[in-house]
């Protein structure tokens, strides 16, 4: 106990204040942006002189939101969803499985980690106007596919290390053939991870902004797109009504995965013992 | 065997694709920075090296060392701030407070840059809280410039930067053998001797990490210095966009892009070299 101690108290007592304005300051915008909107005025300002709920009734009644809403669904189900089933077949491949070009495949895959949204954004918009594509929901899903890929190999392949190969040969040893081996024991030990790589990847889809501007179109417009073509044209608190409905449902979703799950294990920021 | 490379087709073959369009749409960027411009059209002309000598001009050199600025000022700032916040987070014992401190510093990671964005007009804005706050005090009589400046650009993109830099600096510091820290103790070091020596190297390959993600998310990052910038903060990624959307000129934005790249590469090759140096001091 005496190790305990020897921290000499300003230190003891500055640490956690530290930590405290840090999360404060993390925080503050988030405070912030949700008084403001409740003001009844159509302007930001601090602090608001009355209050009303007009501009969350505007979120859900302009048509923009709407459809971008409905747009980031398609979008972002698809996308997770494909990224998910291609990212766990990668992921048991590099694994399990030696070919020819594994460490290029997987920088490559991992580049949009490091390479800009908007520098891939362009390139995809180049790419589909030279080939005369229409930009459909196609495109902008291939383009989110890239974008969250990298989250799902991670995930997965934490979850993999974990995995005791033990099981897989006491089935393949039993006369599993290696596609019911992969569905009936990797799969289903693989779950927890393989969830946790789905949820980032369509969270990640669901926010993402810079590249989905440059493919999409007017017909497309994700929920992110219609929320910066909004602020270029009004600048009511609506925006801010919206910022906090999305705030709120993330913060649920997290701290449902967290309860659940534990986000600490899937982040893999747990200690050892 | 036949069975074998069956499945590894079956399981290799949809990421190649993806790899294929990663490949293919960046070397559109490349194809497109080395043909002439036609003005009023989308269609572009034969080889040239002209997007690339235009670049000289002093508006997009301004626009890289901004962004170049704006890139290493964040990585220190959102470093030095994230690593209070992943230490707390792995080791502080409860659960609650635990779960509290991951929530907080995780969430805005998932919340995307034009939430995020807003929020700081929020809070920077001229009417926005920092102003009423001073201005209610009594402080101040006309509202600080916050909006469109280097300072606000750089406080947003240091927020935005903070938690994936917490994830791994959180993910480094857990996976520390807390013997390494015992035995320092129980040989005579005191806590702050013991974080400087032992707990500090070990955690560098978070910090290494740290660096290279905030890095190069500052340099993509657009809707911040877009949005709080307003176009008087002009950055390579806002530059891009405006070439591309407003002036149609793709070749150009498309060699700002590759420069951007080329850029980015040599920074974090530089950084690599850099921290060599510093693994071995680490190391011993």
């Amino acid at each position: 106990m005496r190790i305990k101690n020897a921290l000499p108290w300003p230190l003891r007592i500055a640490g956690p204040v530290l930590v405290a304005l840090l999360l404060a300051f993390v925080l503050l915008p988030v405070v912030v942006v949700t008084i403001a909107s409740f003001n009844e005025k159509a302007i930001i300002s601090f602090p608001p002189e009355s209050y009303s709920l007009t501009w969350f009734a505007r979120v859900f009644s302009y048509p923009d939101f709407r459809e971008g809403f409905r747009a980031s669904l398609v979008v972002t189900g698809w996308s997770s969803f494909i990224a998910l089933v291609i990212g766990t077949c990668l992921s048991i491949a590099v694994k399990r499985l030696e070919f020819w070009g594994k460490q290029t495949l997987l920088a490559i895959l991992h580049s949009p980690l490091v390479v800009p949204h908007f520098t891939l954004g362009l390139g995809l918009l180049i790419l589909v106007s030279q080939a005369s594509i229409n930009r459909s929901y196609d495109v902008v899903i291939l383009c989110h596919v890239m974008l969250v890929l990298p989250f799902v190999l991670k995930s997965v392949y934490v979850s993999m290390e974990n995995l005791d190969a033990r099981f897989e040969q006491a089935a393949a040893s039993l006369g599993a053939s290696p596609l019911k081996v992969l569905f009936t024991i990797t799969i289903p030990l693989l779950a927890p991870g393989l969830f946790g790589g789905w949820l980032f990847a369509a969270i990640m889809s669901f926010s993402e902004f810079t590249a989905s501007l440059f493919v999409t179109t007017q017909a497309t417009q994700t929920l992110p797109v219609a929320m910066y073509n909004y602020v270029r044209e009004f600048a009511d608190p609506t925006l801010a009504a919206l910022s906090v409905v999305y705030i709120a449902v993330t913060a649920t979703v997290l701290a449902f995965a967290n309860y659940f799950l534990g986000l600490g294990k899937i982040l893999n920021i747990e200690e050892g013992h | 065997m036949r069975k074998r490379s069956d499945l590894r087709a079956w399981l290799v073959s949809p990421s190649v694709l993806v790899a294929l369009c990663i490949v293919v749409s960046l070397f559109a960027v490349l194809q497109f920075s080395f043909r002439a411009f036609v003005p009023g059209s989308l269609d572009v002309g034969g080889f040239t090296f002209a997007n690339f000598t235009g670049l000289t001009k002093p508006i997009y050199l301004d626009a890289f060392a901004n962004t170049l600025l704006l890139s290493v000022e964040t990585t220190i700032f959102s470093l030095l701030a994230a690593y209070p916040l992943a230490y707390a987070l792995v080791r502080v014992k409860n659960r609650a407070l635990k779960s509290f401190i991951l929530v907080v510093s995780i969430t805005p990671l998932f919340l995307g840059e034009i939430v995020r964005t807003y929020s700081w007009i929020s809070v920077l804005g001229s009417n926005g809280f920092i102003n009423g706050l001073l201005r209610k005090l009594g402080l101040i009589e006309w509202p600080l410039e916050l909006m469109f400046t280097h300072l606000g650009v750089l406080i947003a993109l240091v927020h935005v930067t903070i938690p994936v830099v917490v994830l791994m600096l959180a993910t480094a510091i857990s996976h520390i053998d807390r013997d390494y820290e015992k035995a320092a103790q129980s040989l005579g070091a005191g806590p702050v001797r013991t974080f400087i020596t032992v707990t500090l190297p070990l955690s560098m390959p978070g910090i290494l990490a740290g660096i290279t993600t905030a890095f190069a998310w500052t340099f993509s990052a657009f809707a911040t210095p877009q949005m709080i910038g307003g176009g008087r903060v002009p950055t390579v990624s806002t530059l891009v966009y405006q070439l591309g959307f407003a002036s149609m000129n793709f070749p150009l934005a498309a060699s700002l892009s590759v420069m951007g790249l080329l850029l980015t590469a040599a920074s974090l090759f530089a950084l690599g070299l850099f921290t060599k140096r510093l693994k071995t001091v680490g190391g011993h």
